[in-house]
């Protein structure tokens, strides 16, 4: 690897609206893209699926997509948010492309490959640069180094005064050098002028010719030398979780995050907007949630309504609840603007398949959260869907903002009472279709009802995905049985008033979970024998006849002993 | 690997009288077809004529419509695609089309349901029907072959008498190192499989001639249309191929990463591993492992 200073590997004139450029520094190549949202990044140019080069993929504003498989990767963190091949799965977390640091100064995008970050480049002048055309040169840049450096004349009166520095007292020539592999050097550059009226035109045209002249007289001395190795790039390898297609993700550490905005959004709801102390936030799905550790002790799961064009923070909506349990209070009135929170990567139990010719959201109240960054991911890739959001009155809708984004696909139900919601809910559940999946997020009661009209009326079990807050049920724990861990070879005892997953945790035996209330799906494990006794909300009646998967914060065991997949 | 049969050129195709230059594990080949049919290959070693240095004469066979040389010792025949046999088949020697990647590349390429709605879109798939069902995939017992079978993708227009999408269930065979042959239900009779297979000549390590053959039944299309629809596909995937880093199939497990989807590439690069082929390929052992 390199030395420790920033190289400048594109111009920004190269980086238009949409646009994937492939750059290349010591035989690496790049890919280099701009978001909508202004943000620039350089990775490194290979999908990890299948070594694709991203710079012939598509850049959609917020996410770079893969040519090959349509693998989708996140503005600024690169994690891969979708994989199209399985539109039920969550990706794995930790699949991330390479990125590499990104500088944008003076009209030029820069990187480094050192471990440590280098001071940055310096401006030529205090006024405005002129960003040169870039010169690639056929030759290595030790070459091109000397050629500049032994009495290079680039006219206009400039004469040499620093390294590659070139000034005339009122106009001063900066030149850069780019390693772009052993035999390849592009020379870039800044001109800086104190006068604010010259010809720009005039100057650009003249260094463009004095530097095409010396790339001939570079070129010809290159070619009479032996041609250096090219560079190879090693590739770093995919983590062995990844390699071996992992079941299921592990939990990691806690992100530190600033509370950037706190604001209402609808009475009764707050929105707080969530930036990292440093560095980037891993990528998120839709339907992701994220546990937060609250000032008073408390952890509390809350959805992400972030749409996939928000990379750069993660919002959630969190209403206050009568009685509260102690989350939401405290968010409505302790926790403020500038505020540190300590919260989880995301988890996504509730995955979005983006494989329907057409999806249906049906909302909730405050169950509106994940299905809005759902609505948005579907709005962004241009995909039909249509969304019902009840609520007692309009003032309650929360994120009117984002609702009118969805136009006449949104359809509002007011002031319903139980029964008159149900009508509702048969009616736009009408039509059962293999083509069509649906996502219904809001409270228990409702849900429950929603679960029984589409068994009613027909529906597919997998074509309905439910997301429950809260596990209302009455969770009965008297019950004693024993637990065999096929693959940790032990055998446990779980007795009555404990959990299987507490049981697990003073054993050692790490196991993810979020909301410990039988409601996010994080904890799952497989049973291989035994029977469960599921006390969850997670689960699909079908998933709980098979008996094949628990949920091992809640449920608990008929029969004398589970033997489980740990 | 050196001691199978590969592929050199279509029969049909052969100017008869002429020697047609190739090459094979990045050797130059030459060969040639005489007026009575008979097919002759050699190692280019400066002479030009066929048959003029008998110690350069390679072996050389006829089958599904190719041209096969080998530089080795093979230990039989081609495998077999009983189906060819079959009376009432329209068999076409489809096209052969230069790709530079390598060989292994453009196989697993051939057996990925996974990219028709990107790469092949309107044609063998759509958005947004892009799942990979779940399906098997098992080496024979001898371990000459890979097997996948029921593996179900929708294709927007699966069959020339629909004009809506179904899924289609296709069966993948390697039966060879650089040598894939699909098995798809025909729209004209459902009880009966085309078959499309695809025979790699490894013309150096990042480089191949893909050489494409058809076994099916159609007794409405001609020869030209067959032939323009598989090169058509084939131009589809070629730019992909060419754009893949790096050119030679990794065999080390970590160094891309697979999806449940990929199960048959992954047992194709473990098979390969198993026959400890090198060619085309960047062995498991010689994995870069550091940044």
């Amino acid at each position: 690897m390199s030395s420790g200073i920033w190289f400048p590997v594109a111009n920004t004139s190269d980086l238009p609206h949409r646009h994937v450029f492939q750059g290349r520094l010591e035989g690496r190549e790049l890919a280099i893209w701009r978001a909508d949202d202004g943000h620039v990044n350089i990775w490194e140019n290979r999908c990890l699926h299948r070594g694709v080069r991203l710079s012939i993929g598509t850049n959609t504003g917020a996410e770079l997509v893969c040519q090959y498989h349509g693998w989708r990767y996140a503005n600024r963190s690169a994690g891969c948010t979708y994989i199209p091949a399985h539109p039920a799965d969550a990706p794995a977390r930790t699949v991330r492309n390479r990125t590499f640091p990104v500088l944008e100064r003076y009209g030029l995008v820069w990187t480094h490959f050192s471990e440590n970050t280098p001071a940055e480049p310096q401006p030529v002048g205090q006024y405005d640069d002129l960003t040169l055309r870039p010169i690639p040169i056929g030759a290595p840049g030790k070459l091109v180094w000397e050629f500049l450096s032994d009495h290079w004349d680039p006219g206009l009166g400039l004469a040499a005064s620093d390294d590659l520095s070139y000034s005339n007292g009122t106009a001063t020539l900066k030149l850069f050098l780019q390693p772009a592999d052993s035999n390849r050097t592009i020379v870039r550059g800044l001109f800086n002028h104190q006068e604010a009226d010259y010809d720009r035109g005039q100057v650009l045209l003249h260094l463009n010719t004095v530097l095409s002249e010396l790339r001939t007289r570079i070129e010809n001395e290159a070619a009479r030398r032996p041609a250096p190795e090219p560079l190879i790039p090693a590739y770093v390898p995919v983590s062995a979780e990844l390699a071996a297609m992992p079941e299921r993700s592990v939990q990691t550490g806690m992100i530190r995050v600033h509370v950037a905005r706190k604001t209402s959004a609808g009475e009764g709801v707050c929105s707080l907007e969530l930036t990292p102390v440093s560095g980037t936030l891993p990528s998120f799905q839709p339907g992701a949630h994220i546990d937060i550790s609250l000032p008073n002790g408390l952890t509390r799961q809350y959805s992400l309504i972030n749409s996939p064009l928000e990379t750069d923070r993660y919002i959630i909506g969190v209403k206050r609840e009568n009685p509260s349990q102690g989350g939401s209070e405290v968010i409505h009135d302790t926790v403020r603007e500038g505020d540190l929170l300590a919260i989880s990567e995301p988890r996504n139990n509730f995955p979005l398949r983006r494989d329907a010719e057409s999806t249906l959201f049906i909302a909730g109240g405050i169950g509106i959260t994940p299905l809005l960054s759902m609505s948005a991911a579907l709005n962004n890739q241009n995909l039909d869907f249509a969304f019902h959001y009840f609520t007692q009155n309009r003032a309650q809708r929360a994120f009117p903002e984002r609702l009118d984004l969805l136009g006449s696909r949104l359809t509002s139900h007011l002031n319903l009472s139980p029964q008159q919601t149900s009508a509702e809910i048969a009616g736009i559940l009408a039509s059962p279709s293999a083509d069509r999946q649906v996502y219904i997020c809001g409270p228990g009661p409702m849900l429950d009802a929603a679960r029984s009209i589409a068994e009613k009326q027909g529906w597919d079990e997998k074509a309905i995905h439910f997301e429950y807050f809260k596990n209302t049920r009455e969770i009965d724990d008297s019950s004693s049985f024993e637990i065999a861990l096929a693959r940790s070879a032990m055998t446990l005892q779980v007795p009555a008033g404990q959990t299987i997953l507490s049981v697990l945790r003073e054993n050692g035996v790490d196991m993810p979970a979020s909301c410990q209330q039988g409601a996010c799906g994080t904890c799952l494990a497989t049973v291989l024998e035994g029977e469960p006794d599921h006390q969850d909300v997670y689960l699909s009646r079908s998933e709980k006849d098979r008996g094949d998967r628990i949920l091992t914060c809640i449920s608990r065991a008929k029969s004398k002993r589970l033997v489980l997949d740990v | 690997m050196a001691n199978q049969w590969y592929p050199l050129a279509s029969v049909e195709e052969t100017a008869v009288g002429r020697v047609h230059r190739t090459r094979l594990f990045g050797e130059p080949i030459a060969y040639a077809k005489d007026t009575a049919g008979t097919l002759t290959a050699w190692r280019c070693t400066g002479s030009q004529q066929p048959g003029s240095d008998p110690s350069t004469a390679l072996p050389v066979i006829a089958r599904y419509g190719y041209i096969w040389a080998t530089i080795g010792t093979p230990d039989g025949d081609i495998f077999p695609i009983p189906e060819y046999g079959e009376a009432d088949r329209r068999n076409v020697a489809a096209g052969t089309i230069g790709v530079q990647v390598s060989a292994q590349r453009a196989v697993e390429n051939f057996l990925d349901m996974g990219h028709f709605p990107f790469v092949h879109t309107g044609i063998l798939g759509q958005e947004p029907h892009t799942e990979v069902k779940e399906y098997n995939v098992a080496v024979s017992q001898d371990g000459r072959e890979i097997l996948a079978t029921e593996c179900l993708f929708y294709q927007p227009m699966a069959s020339t008498v629909s004009t809506s999408g179904a899924d289609v269930e296709y069966t993948y065979r390697v039966p060879h190192p650089t040598c894939s042959v699909l098995y798809k239900s025909s729209p004209l009779d459902e009880k009966r499989l085309d078959v499309i297979a695809i025979f790699c000549q490894p013309t150096g390590h990042e480089t191949l001639r893909g050489h494409m053959m058809l076994s099916i039944l159609d007794d409405v299309n001609t020869d030209d249309f067959i032939r323009n629809f598989q090169l058509h596909i084939f131009g589809q995937d070629k730019p992909i191929l060419e754009n893949q880093f790096p050119k030679r199939l990794p065999l080390e497990p970590r160094a891309e990463t697979p999806i449940r989807a990929d199960k048959t590439s992954i047992v194709y690069r473990r098979w390969l591993s198993q026959h400890g082929v090198t060619y085309g390929v960047i062995p498991a052992s010689e994995q870069v492992n550091t940044p």
